[in-house]
This record gives structure tokens, sequence and C-alpha cells, in this order.
């Protein structure tokens, strides 16, 4: 446990303890704060209260399994980490997913990154006061987590991406629910943008507030909003493409400011940028078509298929009670994730159980070019920073 | 008579004042409470209280319920003396402001006595400098708890609004001078009075306000008003996400409630002040040939008494049944009274427009509320400083320089 001797103490300044339990360190991050007044000098964060052992979990768990355990990991993006993990296990297994999943995967995928915005602006706007945009945004969120309870009977926690390709077909009545919410959207956008982008307290509170140069964003390994509001359009969307995302159409937001409003101006932005793909997503997806790879022993056969071949029977037997196990070796993939670049690795011993899996967690990395962005800043400052880093404590810790 | 020797009379009248007053002021306050949640929830697209009572109405009651009896526990060391003094002192300051206030010109005639409306003396010939120093002794509360409870939050806390209680108590003063010069008294009463409409101009109406001569001032005195009673966007003392609760992060329960009551009784003394300073108090917003808006009160309250007879029905709990419509008919009959009596209706046309006026300031307090985000302390006091304290300083020197130029040159 970080103590106060870490801090250079002085007689001068005062350690101030922010956290775990505190309403703006969004969940349980600790922060050491050395004052001169209201100034910090000096900024320890103490991470480590949310840790939960999934990684760990996982090796205890079939490949399927620890699906279910992946969606804890960021509880902001369960879709992503879904997605990224059973990216790795797919390239493990060399798995052909088809088009029509890739395209249900990217529409969810980007529903999710823009319900993972919305709770950031919200959370990140009642930090600085601004109360209404926060039930605002959680009121657009809502109709986002109806469309995953629709896809996934889940809200929150729907594991509705598997390995090979997605748990369910569409629902019926999806694209008109898609399409009213992507009607709803840009109105709804443009209201928050119109209660902060020019509110002049609000201008006040982020601009030139948390500045970090693109030199030492880099250096700090910094992703996601964070490093393009520097300047860098670093997206893996758009560098590593996964999941058909090259065949879509959509640009990648930056500003060079660096400081707290461009990150908001960029997340904003994002969320625009999200509505394209998933308007590009909608058309894509076929109404028919396969939702899973074809690879007896891996994929869970159809119910149907269950019921009238012997086959069939014997799969989901086997892949239920033992698993599947991929070939010995190694695999790494990154997603974008609303948070930055969310890599999965798995290694696999030819068991039916990963040997071990890791991710490399933006917000763990993001995170830790706190002190950086804080230090010489007021104690007000330091909750905008925290705010537009936009952490996760369950990601951060795993 | 002597005047420091009251007759039993006069005592009983004072008493009188005093305990209906505070009982007017603390369900005032609770329901402010209630109003500030249900506005600030319509704002945010909810509902607000819904559950207790009809409304959410006996939520202010559960509310006050719940502080009298939820553990109090003192924190280890804290300074005991200042630590129980401070939330007394804060509640008593923020009463006793009230008292100043005037709520009407004409006095109710009881057993040969003129029972004016308000506490205060008729001729209080101090009466802002009277109100500015109590509610400047206000940062005493707030400072004293922050230090006295021996934790960082609340030092923080205290320290940022000692500074800003203090800086803003100048900006406040400065603007409400333009308005001192413009009556020449510093008495409330004498203040409203001069923004009648003159003489031989009786349809002036509201344009006799110093509302409009004024403009600036009335900006300046709002904006160090709310940041007088720590209200968004100047609610740093209490940042919540920055300072967990400010200064009062140690109190709980009764204290805790006694900070709350001070808080928002300063808010209602500072949008009285407000409407007399600067939109007439008591005074109407019509011209007085326009008589037919002395049925105003009637008009709003008697559809209002309906609509709750209507909707207390809708209800199966006793309150909703009962007592609702019994309000609603008290509502109805007093609308009803003010039509049938008319000398009672002129005499509630004062109060009426005070406190109608006094509810859109605080409806403006909630509304910001549900706006604003929160300024950082360090801009706070450069806006305090270098903003308000010139433009009010500006408005003064403007101020005299015109009543100087009317005095030399004006109609004799």
């Amino acid at each position: 446990m970080t103590t106060v001797d870490t801090v250079t103490g002085t007689a001068k300044t005062m350690v101030l303890n922010m956290g775990p339990q505190h309403p703006s360190t969004h969940g349980v991050l600790r922060i050491l704060l050395e004052l001169d007044g209201e100034t910090v000098v000096k900024a320890v964060p103490d991470i480590g209260y949310l840790h939960t052992g999934i990684e760990k979990s996982c090796e205890d768990k079939t490949y399927s399994q620890a699906i279910t355990l992946t969606d804890r990991i960021d509880y902001l993006n369960p879709l992503g980490n879904n997605l990224v993990y059973c990216l790795a296990v797919e390239k493990l297994l060399g798995l052909e997913v088809p088009k029509r999943a890739q395209y249900i995967r990217v529409l969810t995928v980007e529903l999710q990154r823009i319900s993972s915005h919305l709770v950031w602006l919200g959370t990140h706007a009642i930090d600085l006061g601004a109360m209404s945009v926060f039930l605002y945004c959680f009121r657009e969120r809502e109709e986002i987590l109806k469309i995953f309870e629709m896809f996934a009977g889940q809200r929150m926690m729907t594991s509705y991406i598997r390995i090979g390709g997605v748990a369910l077909e569409p629902p019926a009545g999806w694209r008109p629910a898609v399409r009213k919410f992507l009607n709803m959207m840009p109105s709804r956008v443009d209201e928050y943008e119109e209660l902060l982008t020019k509110n002049p307290i609000w201008v006040r509170r982020t601009k030139d507030i948390g500045y970090i140069s693109p030199e030492d964003a880099i250096a700090w390994s910094m992703t996601g909003p964070t490093l393009r509001a520097a300047g860098l359009a670093y997206d893996n969307r758009k560098v590593f493409p996964y999941s058909s995302y090259e065949e879509f159409n959509f640009d990648v937001p930056t500003r060079t400011e660096s400081d707290c409003y461009a990150r908001y101006l960029v997340r904003v932005a994002e969320i625009r940028e999200s509505l394209k793909i998933i308007h590009q997503a909608m058309e894509k997806i076929a109404d028919e078509g396969p939702i899973t790879a074809e690879a007896p022993g891996i994929i869970p056969p159809q119910r149907e298929k269950m019921k009238t071949e012997m086959e069939a029977l014997i799969y989901h037997f086997k892949i239920f009670t033992e698993g599947f196990s991929p070939q010995p070796g190694e695999a790494f993939v990154a997603v974008e994730s609303p948070r930055g670049e969310l890599g999965c690795f798995v290694a696999s011993d030819g068991s039916p159980k990963p040997l071990r899996v890791h991710f490399r967690s933006p917000s763990f990395i993001n995170l830790q070019a706190l002190p950086k962005l804080i230090e010489g800043q007021l104690i007000a400052d330091v909750i905008a920073c925290i705010g537009t880093i936009d952490i996760v404590l369950g990601e951060v810790d795993r | 008579m002597h005047p420091f020797f009251p007759t039993n009379d006069e005592l009983g009248i004072a008493v009188a004042k005093i305990a209906i007053l505070l009982f007017i002021v603390l369900t005032v306050n609770a329901y402010l409470t209630w109003f500030e949640r249900k506005v600030v929830a319509h704002i945010q697209s909810r509902w607000g209280p819904h559950r207790v009572g009809p409304h959410g109405l006996l939520q202010p009651l559960a509310d006050g319920l719940k502080f009298f009896f939820k553990e109090d526990p003192t924190p280890a060391g804290v300074d005991k003396f200042v630590y129980y003094l401070a939330p007394l002192l804060a509640l008593a300051l923020a009463l006793t402001s009230i008292a100043i206030i005037p709520f009407g010109p004409d006095p109710i005639r009881w057993r040969g006595h003129d029972i004016y409306l308000g506490i205060a003396p008729l001729n209080l010939n101090v009466g802002i400098l009277a109100l500015f120093a109590i509610t400047a002794l206000g940062v005493y509360g707030v400072a004293l708890a922050g230090w006295s409870s021996n934790s960082k939050y609340p030092l923080l806390g205290g320290l940022r609004s000692s500074a800003q209680m203090v800086s803003y108590e100048l900006a406040l003063t400065m603007s409400v001078v333009g308005v001192l010069l413009m009556a020449g008294s510093f008495n409330l009463r004498d203040i409203i009075n001069a923004q009648a409409p003159p003489v031989g101009h009786p349809d002036h109406g509201m344009f006799g306000w110093n509302l409009w001569p004024q403009i600036l001032g009335f900006f300046c005195f709002f904006i160090a008003a709310v940041a007088e009673t720590n209200r968004v966007p100047f609610d740093l003392p209490e940042a919540e996400s920055e300072l967990v609760a400010g200064f009062h992060t140690e109190y709980a329960s009764f204290k805790f409630a006694m900070f709350f009551i001070a808080e928002y009784t300063s808010m209602i003394t500072v949008s009285c002040l407000c409407t007399i300073m600067f939109l007439g108090g008591w005074l109407s917003p019509f011209p007085a040939s326009w008589t037919i808006t002395h049925y105003l009160p009637s008009v709003i309250l008697i559809p209002f008494g309906l609509w709750v007879i209507m909707d207390g029905f809708r209800y199966e709990t006793i309150f909703g049944r009962l007592v609702l419509p019994a309000v609603g008919t008290a509502i109805t009959a007093f609308g009803l009274i003010f039509i049938v009596f008319p000398h009672i209706n002129e005499f509630i046309q004062a109060p009426f427009w005070f406190l109608s006026k006094v509810l859109l300031f605080l409806f403006v307090y909630v509304w910001m509320r549900g706006t604003l985000p929160r300024f950082r302390y360090d801009q706070l006091m450069a806006f305090g400083w270098k903003l308000l304290v010139p433009v009010s300083i500006v408005n003064v020197i403007l101020t005299s320089f015109v009543i100087l130029a009317k005095m030399q040159w004006g109609a004799k």
C-alpha cells in the first residue's frame, strides 16, 4: 500500500488522501495528493482496490466459459472485451468468421462505444458540476441498453459475442429499434454540445487543463481519445483493421490542443462517427446468413440439428463437458475500445483451458500518465483530468 | 410609552410575530427542498420525489424526521466547542437576517396597535446595513465548521468559503450602493417606496423599479448573492465532486440539517433582498389604473385550489383523499374571500407581489443548479475581484454622476 512516505513531505504542504471512497475517482481509485494550498505538488495514484483476478480465473475456465468473465473487465465496454478475447481465440484456432457475424459485431461494439462515451460524458460533466447532462446521457444510454437486451437478453453483461461469431440471431424488429435510436441520437448529441461546448464555465474548467505533449503521450503509451486529442490519428480500427472495419467509411477525429477540452471534443465527435458506422453496418447486415463460423466441435450446434443429428448431439456434449483444445501457441489481438487500445493475449498449451490470458487494458496504461497531467494544477483540475482520461477501475485492476 | 420597556401587548405581538415568521420560514425551507428537487428533476426529465405522499409532498417531513433520528457521531479530535458552535451560529445568523425584511406596507390594526408585516421596527434606518452585518457573520459558521472538524476536506472547504464569502460580500455591498444613492436611505421600506411610480404618473408600474436604471447593479448583486449563499455555479465550499461535502463533511444528523436550513434560509433572505432592492419589493408591476390585476391572486388561487381538490381524489391514501382536498378547499376559500372582501384583497396585494417575486428568484436559483457547471476556485476569485467589484464600482460612479447631474440641472 502506498503510504505518505512516498510523497515528498515538507512543512509547507499537506497530504490529502483522495479516494478510494470519493465521489469523483470513478470507482475505487486512490490518489495521494501533496498540496500546497490547493495546488497539487505531487500525485501518486494507488490502484488495486478492485482487483478481481479475472485474468487468473480465465485459466480455470474453458475457452468458451471465459467469455463471461471478460464482460466484467471493462464494465462499460463488455462487448468490446468479448470481441477482443474472441478475436484472439479465433486467431489461435484459425477460424474464419462469416461476414454477417462480423458486421453484427461491428454494430453492437459501436453501440457499446456510444454508450461508454455517454457514461463518460455524464460522469465527467457531473464531476464538473453540470448535473443535468449526466441524466440526459443516461437517458440515451438506456435506449442502447434496451437494444442490447433485445439482442442478447441482457442489458450490460451481454456475452453476446462468442468464439466464431455471435450468440444469437438478431432479434425480430432489431432494425426499427436501431434506426429509431440512430434518428434520435444526433439531435441529442447536439443537445449536450449546446449545454457544454460553448458554455463559458465549461470551457474555463477544461481548456488548457491537463495538457500532455504528444511526445509524452507516446512515451507513456497512451492510446485512444487521449492520444487523438494530442494530434495523433491512431485508431486500431484504421491501423490494424479487424472485424471488417476496413470496409467501413468513417473519420478518426483528432485535435491538437491535448487538453481536457480537446479530449471532450474528440469523444463527442467519436459518438457521431460511431453513428455513421452503425448506419453502414445496418445496411451491410443481410437478413439471412450464418452468424457463426463452420467449425463443428468448436461452435455449439444449433438446437434443431442437435435434436435430429447424432453428430451434432455428440459435439454439443463434448463442447459443454470438456470444451475444445486449440493447438499449442499464442495469439495477440488489439482492438480499439472506447478508452484506447485494448489488447488480448491468449496462450494455449493444447488443453481445453487457456494457459494464460492477459489483457492490455487502456485504462491501466493511460492512468499511469495521470501525475504528469495533474502536477502543478489545482484540486478541481484533478477531477477534470481523471474524468477525461476515462478510466474504468475494473479494467485497471482486472 | 417608554421605547425600551414594551407593554404586554407589544411583547405578545413581538413573540407572536417571531413564532409565526419562524414557522413560515422553516416550512418554506422544507418545501423549498421539495420544490428544488421537483424542478431540477423536471429539468432533467425525471419525476423527482413522488413516493412519500401525493407528488412527494411528505418528502420534506420524512427528510426532517430522518435528520432527527440519525445517529449523530462526533469525529475524534474535533474542537468540541467550536464544532458544536458552528452549525448553531450558521442557523441562528441565517434566521436572524430574515427579521430585517419587511413583507408588506400596510399594518394590521389590533387593539390600537399597528402591526406591520415583518419583525424589524418600522423606521429601522440602518436596515440594509444591519442585514449585511448579519449575513457577513455567516462566514463564521462555515469557516469554523471547516476548521474544527479536524479533517482535510472540511478544512479545504472552510478555507475556500471564507475566501469566497468575504470577497463576494464586497461585491454584494458595492452593487447595492447605487440603489442606496437613488433612495437616499438605508431603510428597506424607504428603498421600496422610492421605487413607487412618481407622483402624477401612477401608471408607470414596473418602470419605476430600480431594475432598469440599476441593471448593472442588479446583475452584480444577483451573481454575488448566489456566490454568497454558496449555490451552483459557486458551490465550491461544498463541491461534492472535489471535496466530498466540503465544510460539512464531518457533520451528520441534525447538525447537518442546521447547515442545510441555514443555506436555504439565506437563499430566501437574499431573494427577498433582491426583490426589495431591484424589483420594487411589494409594488405591483402593473399600472395603478389596471385595477383588474388586483384579482390576480384570486385568479391563481381558485383554479389551483380546485385542481388540488380534484387531484386529491385520485389518491387512495388518507393524506391524498382528505388532506389534499382540505388544503384545496382552503386555497379556493382564500381565493373567494379575496374576491368578496375588497379591503382584504387590497391588503394582500403587497405580500402577494412580494412573495411572487421571491419565488421567481428562488426558481432562478434552482434553474441555475439544473443548468450550469461549477467554477474553479481561482476562476471564482478572479471573477469576483476582476469583474464584479470593478463593474459595481463603475455603477456607483455612474449613478452618483447621474444623480448629481439631476440635482444640478434637473427639474427644480
